[in-house]
């Protein structure tokens, strides 16, 4: 009895049906944004002692929430590790994966995955104690490396190694926190994962000044968003709350002023990215102020990248390859029009 | 005659000379060696050379142990540093636990993320289900009590996850509704099939009348009336479950339900009807032949693959079943042992008493197999609830899993022994206690005069 | 069908499928072969939409493509370069080293902490009962973790060594370095099956030592034959002694045998043999955690033969030792043993949770990292829970050919 009213219970009110081809009602349908994201990680995703998910990539979760239902808070976070990121996509669980995750070919086309766009331009790197006095990455042949798994990672590591011809032992380790913990304890001469990853570790560490990341980036990962393959409505929503992030900082419009902008500006651009003529977002099947509400949630791609990661941060990450094109940067969002 | 003889002289005989003595002599004390704390240490702990050396040894490795444990934990512990946080405990006291930590996020440890102000529903869920065990743990509780057991799952998953109240409501009244069918739509089957044979069909059409219900109508009715009549608690979605709480969920969805699924593995196991047993041989051989980790694996990211196209199922959900499979197979072979371990005469005696197969099953012989693997099964059901910690591995908060996000946390990077220790210090007393009972009722349960 | 006791034939009614006992049991196969067919079918066609929806295919040559990442732990020849198949391969074998060794160790914990809880001496027993309570109630993966802990945390790290004059052993925060057994006169490698690298000089050893321990048997098959022809047993134990060592000792002489021990160089030890950090911790957790169980089953099974037993024995004038062994533990052996071969499938079940602690076992391979590069989840999973499913099934057949000989036989 207890256990057939059990399965009752739960299958009557867990089950939800939804159909791969229309994510966008879907989602409409049920209310939220499922959006994965990483299990903790300082400054990208992690919760505070009230359960509330806040950083860089949750901002952009949020972001599409807002842009779908002009509200932030109709989103339900997920976490996932590097083994259960892709099925949960692909099977549906999350419609959104933001989850600082390299933008590769095979993830593309083998997985059958969509990437909106790039949020964050990084690549791998290595974070040594200062007391050990290697300055070089070329100087490692030997050390022991702890490895955050489940990512490109192990694979660029054997690849620079071998091209460089020196050994090394590795040790691969599934969360971030627990590499740290090993790394901080001695157990591993060098911690590796992606450069933004590092700040954000070494942010978090007693003293940071002890531990110095080597210069050497030996990969290229352009992390981003990404969506199942074959349902271009909703790879183009995310693709394009991203890119009005990116426009809305080349345009100067922020959190603060963008409602002022949307009535007041007489600029042409600026009017249609706020929705105020050009109708765009009724051409995604969205309301046409879809870039305002998500702006008006977090800011702009400069006041979500300086509010969690940015050099006023206990991470301190500099905007480097992820400043405008303008300022030297690769950033670059095609025009709304 | 010889008692007589025996008999002790007359009193005046022994009055007559000095040296017979008068009276029993008081006992003298045994040698100060042989009685009370010297005695019991001579016998108990210095009994021979190989004795005294473990005894040497063992109070070594306690005094090691206790040193080093407790001016750690409770002389210079550090519970409320100014800035809470590892470095504010180290300022405070460098050689104590950071206790701290326990103290800033211990109801975090308990209740995960739950949104603080709800604390009071998982909190009564966990009481109701005491109040709802007592019935089941011991003989003293009023019977109808159990009615309230048998609710009891819909009303803590509504308490737990919230939701409009009608959803877990008309889950209960599923069972209504297979009798309703049972007993008015056996009246149509009977005359399609006649008596006889409409009696068992009509059955068939009550039980599936219920899983129907459950499929269909719970969900298409609840919508129904939840629209004209919102009734319900605040929705709480799966992620926000974490810390004890969902270790409680896991392990006592899964403790309730693997002993009957458990009960039929068995019994099919036992069957002589040749399927039925290959079928439940190959379900319990596999469940028990690979290790959970791989199970839950399957649940976190294969088990959508096997369902419908775009079914989506709540992994909290998906893990219970899983885990719920795997003990059920462990249930099964220790219940077989109870089965096996009866003797043949009790299934000829039921035989001969004319019961069929579930009443000679359900008077006569699950009743003894039962008691006889009580210790077995509450050994399955805490290596079960130990088990729970594996949810860690799938990015589930449960107490270890929770870990993370604490240790991601700036204020308590770095922080090692004081968490572990925690959370094996929990573990350790459910499954302790669990134990315990264990053997309250084996003492209980015994009825042989050995 | 007509037979002279059986009630004149009726016609055959539907309800006699489920009422009549003659052909119940045939009902309820069927419609439980039917249901079975039904829910295999559905899943089935479930996953082929699943992974057509997806445009994926269920394949297995994903195996023999490069893998690209290393693994610290080869006892195959194994790089980045090689297959998926030869990491899980890999994997594979650490999981079988890790749990021979762990159920080697748990069933010496176990039997030593049996025997010391039964003892009279009031605090062994206690000390050895709170051990077992303690080990038995919290989880295996808490203990993994808490061991591999200390070890990391509380152990120097091979940087403290620098300058320091390090001995034969040297125990660092990474691992344990060990002697290795070297040869001056190496006599090389030959190689098994592209896989493995095997030293002649290890063989050479075997060969050698094997042959000196069978003379040494055939010698003592002599001295009985002897002893029951003349009544004099000869005196064997120096020659059987030398028979043993010497031409062993020559053998590892000429080879120019000496122990390389592990030396500071750049960041680690190099040389010697290295037991990594997460290989002990999950030893000893799982070794102790085992052992708990193991020490119960020891408990139960002493405690099973009858006191009577002892008694005789000790009436009949057998010492307490011989007692043991020859009247108490061979009965007790009957029941200790099922449980203990449990335990060892369960101790190698858990070795799975090496994950947890980055020991490259066959979860770790081929279902961590394969699984995650490749995105082939089914077929990752599917391989591994079968490598499982052998090893528990082929352990389970030898439990149950066990039991058949050992079961009193009963009339």
């Amino acid at each position: 009895m207890m256990f057939r009213s059990i399965l009752g219970a739960a299958v009557a009110s867990f089950v939800a049906s939804t159909a791969f081809a229309g994510t966008l009602d879907d989602v409409k349908a049920k209310g939220y944004v499922d959006c994965g994201i990483n299990t903790g990680l300082v400054g990208f995703a992690a919760p505070d002692a009230d359960g509330e998910w806040s950083g860089f990539d949750v901002a952009i979760c949020q972001a599409v929430a807002a842009a779908v239902f002009g509200d932030a808070t109709k989103v339900k976070y997920k976490s996932l590790t590097g083994k259960t990121r892709f099925t949960a996509l692909a099977s549906g669980e999350v419609d959104l994966l933001s989850r600082n995750t390299t933008w590769t070919f095979s993830r593309d086309v083998d997985l059958g995955f969509e990437f909106v766009g790039v949020n964050y331009y990084d690549g791998q790197g290595f974070m040594v104690p200062k007391e050990l006095e290697v300055g070089s990455a070329k100087d490692l042949g030997g050390a022991t490396v702890c490895i955050q798994t489940g990512t490109t990672t192990e694979l660029n590591l054997a690849d620079y190694f071998r091209a460089n011809g020196m050994e090394y032992e590795p040790v691969p380790i599934e969360t971030n926190t627990e590499a740290q913990q090993k790394y901080l304890s001695g157990a591993c001469d060098v911690y590796t994962t992606d450069a933004s990853g590092l700040a954000a570790t070494r942010a978090s560490f007693e003293s940071p000044g002890d531990h110095v990341v080597l210069p050497e980036i030996i990969s290229k990962e352009p992390l981003g968003p990404l969506v199942r393959h074959g349902d271009n409505q909703w790879g183009d929503i995310a693709r394009w709350t991203l890119n009005a992030l990116v426009t809305a900082e080349e345009l100067g419009v922020t959190a603060a002023n963008a409602d002022e902008m949307a009535a007041n500006s007489t600029n042409p651009e600026i009017r249609r990215l706020l929705g105020a003529e050009g109708g765009l977002g009724a051409m995604l099947g969205v309301s046409d102020d879809f870039a305002l509400n998500a702006i008006k949630v977090n800011g702009n791609y400069a006041e979500i990248f300086d509010a969690n990661i940015g050099p006023e941060t206990a991470i301190g990450l500099q905007r480097g390859l992820n400043a405008l094109y303008k300022d030297g940067g690769i950033l670059y969002s095609p025009p709304f029009r | 005659m010889s008692e007589t003889q025996t008999a002790p002289p007359p009193a005046s005989a022994a009055r007559s000379h000095a040296f017979v003595a008068s009276g029993d002599i008081p006992p003298s004390p045994p040698p100060a060696s042989e009685v009370g704390p010297v005695r019991w240490v001579r016998e108990n702990l210095f009994s021979g050379w190989v004795n005294s050396i473990l005894t040497l040894l063992s109070l070594l490795a306690m005094y090691g142990l206790l040193s080093a444990l407790v001016p750690w934990l409770f002389l210079n512990s550090v519970w409320s540093p100014d800035p809470m946080s590892l470095n504010g405990c180290r300022e405070v006291n460098a050689h104590g636990a950071c206790l701290a930590v326990i103290n800033e996020r211990w109801l975090q440890f308990v209740f995960g993320f739950y949104p603080a102000e709800q604390y009071w529903r998982p909190t009564l869920a966990f009481g109701l289900m005491i109040v709802a065990l007592w019935p089941v743990l011991f003989d003293s509780a009023p019977r109808p009590m159990l009615w309230l057991t048998a609710a009891y799952p819909a009303i803590g998953y509504w308490l737990v996850w919230g939701g409009s109240v009608w959803g877990p409501a008309l889950a209960l009244a599923a069972p209504a509704a297979g009798y309703f069918v049972w007993l008015y739509g056996g009246v149509l089957i009977n005359r399609i099939w006649g008596e006889d044979f409409g009696a068992i069909m009509s059955l068939v059409a009550g039980g599936l009348a219920m899983v129907l219900w459950w499929m269909f109508a719970v969900v298409l009715l609840d919508g129904v009336i939840s629209d004209v009549l919102p009734l319900g608690l605040e929705p709480v979605e799966s992620s926000k479950l974490g810390g004890f709480l969902l270790s409680m969920i896991i392990g006592a969805t899964g403790i309730a339900a693997s002993l009957p699924l458990g009960i039929l593995l068995a019994l099919g196991r036992q069957s002589s009807l040749f399927i039925v047993k290959a079928i439940c041989v190959a379900f319990i051989e596999c469940m028990r032949g690979v290790p959970l980790i791989t199970l839950l694996f399957v649940a976190s990211t294969l088990l959508n693959y096997f369902l419908p196209p775009g079914t989506e199922f709540d992994v909290i959900l998906r893990v219970c079943i899983m885990v719920t499979f795997f003990a059920s197979a462990y249930m099964a072979e220790v219940i077989r042992g109870g089965l096996a371990s009866l003797p043949k005469g009790q299934y000829e005696a039921g035989d001969a008493m004319g019961l069929d197969y579930w009443k000679s099953m359900r008077l006569i012989i699950l009743p003894q197999a039962l008691k006889v693997s009580i210790p077995a099964i509450v050994n399955t059901f805490i290596g079960l609830f130990k088990d729970t910690v594996l949810v860690s591995q799938i990015s589930l908060f449960d107490p270890l899993g929770l870990l993370n996000p604490i240790r991601a946390d700036a204020a308590w990077n770095g922080i090692v022994w004081e968490l572990y220790g925690f959370v094996a210090l929990f573990f350790f007393v459910f499954c302790f206690g669990m134990s315990r009972y264990s053997m309250y009722l084996e003492r209980k349960l015994k009825t042989d005069h050995r | 069908m007509a037979t002279t006791s059986a009630p004149p034939s009726e016609p055959f009614r539907l309800s006699q499928l489920i009422n009549d006992t003659r052909y119940r049991g045939a009902t309820i196969q069927i419609v439980a072969l039917i249901l079975l067919m039904l829910t295999f079918a559905w899943l089935v066609d479930n996953t082929i939409q699943n992974l057509e929806a997806l445009g994926k295919d269920f394949n297995f040559s994903f195996l023999w493509t490069s893998a690209g990442y290393d693994v610290n732990q080869r006892l195959i020849e194994y790089d980045s370069q090689s297959s998926h198949a030869r990491a899980a391969m890999l994997g594979i074998l650490n999981t079988l080293i890790l749990a021979v060794v762990g159920c080697v160790t748990a069933t010496v914990i176990g039997v030593f902490v049996g025997v010391l809880r039964l003892s009279n001496n009031w605090i062994v027993s206690r000390l050895m009962t709170v051990f077992i309570e303690v080990m038995r109630n919290v989880p295996v993966l808490i203990w993994i973790l808490i061991v591999v802990a200390v070890v990391n945390e509380s152990l120097p790290t091979p940087r403290s060594f620098k300058g320091e004059e390090t001995g034969a052993f040297v125990l660092t925060n990474r691992g344990a370095y060990f002697p290795e057994p070297l040869f001056t006169n190496s006599l090389g490698d030959i190689d098994v099956g592209g896989l493995f690298l095997v030293s002649n000089d290890f063989l050479m050893f075997v060969a050698v030592l094997g042959l000196s321990i069978w003379g040494a048997g055939k010698m003592s098959e002599w001295a009985t034959k002897r002893q029951n022809e003349t009544g004099v047993r000869p005196q064997i134990l120096l020659p059987q002694l030398a028979l043993i060592v010497l031409p062993t000792a020559i053998l590892l002489f000429s080879l120019g045998f000496y122990l390389g021990y592990a030396e500071l160089k750049g960041f680690n030890f190099k040389g010697g043999t290295f037991v990594r950090d997460s290989f002990i911790g999950l030893w000893i957790a799982l070794s102790l955690y085992t052992g708990a169980f193991i020490a119960e089953n020891v408990r139960a099974g002493v405690q099973a033969v009858s006191r009577g037993q002892s008694e005789a024995s000790a009436a009949l004038g057998v010492t307490p030792g011989r007692t043991m062994s020859l009247v108490v533990l061979p009965q007790a052996l009957r029941i200790i043993i099922p449980p203990l071969i449990s335990q060892y499938l369960n101790l190698t079940k858990n070795t799975s949770l090496a994950i947890a602690v980055g020991y490259m076992d066959a979860t770790g391979t081929l279902g961590g990292i394969t699984l995650n590069q490749t995105g082939r989840e089914m077929e990752c999973l599917l391989l591994l829970m079968a490598f499982y499913l052998v090893v528990s099934l082929s352990v389970s057949g030898v439990l149950n050919w066990y039991n058949e000989r050992v079961k009193l036989k009963e009339r």
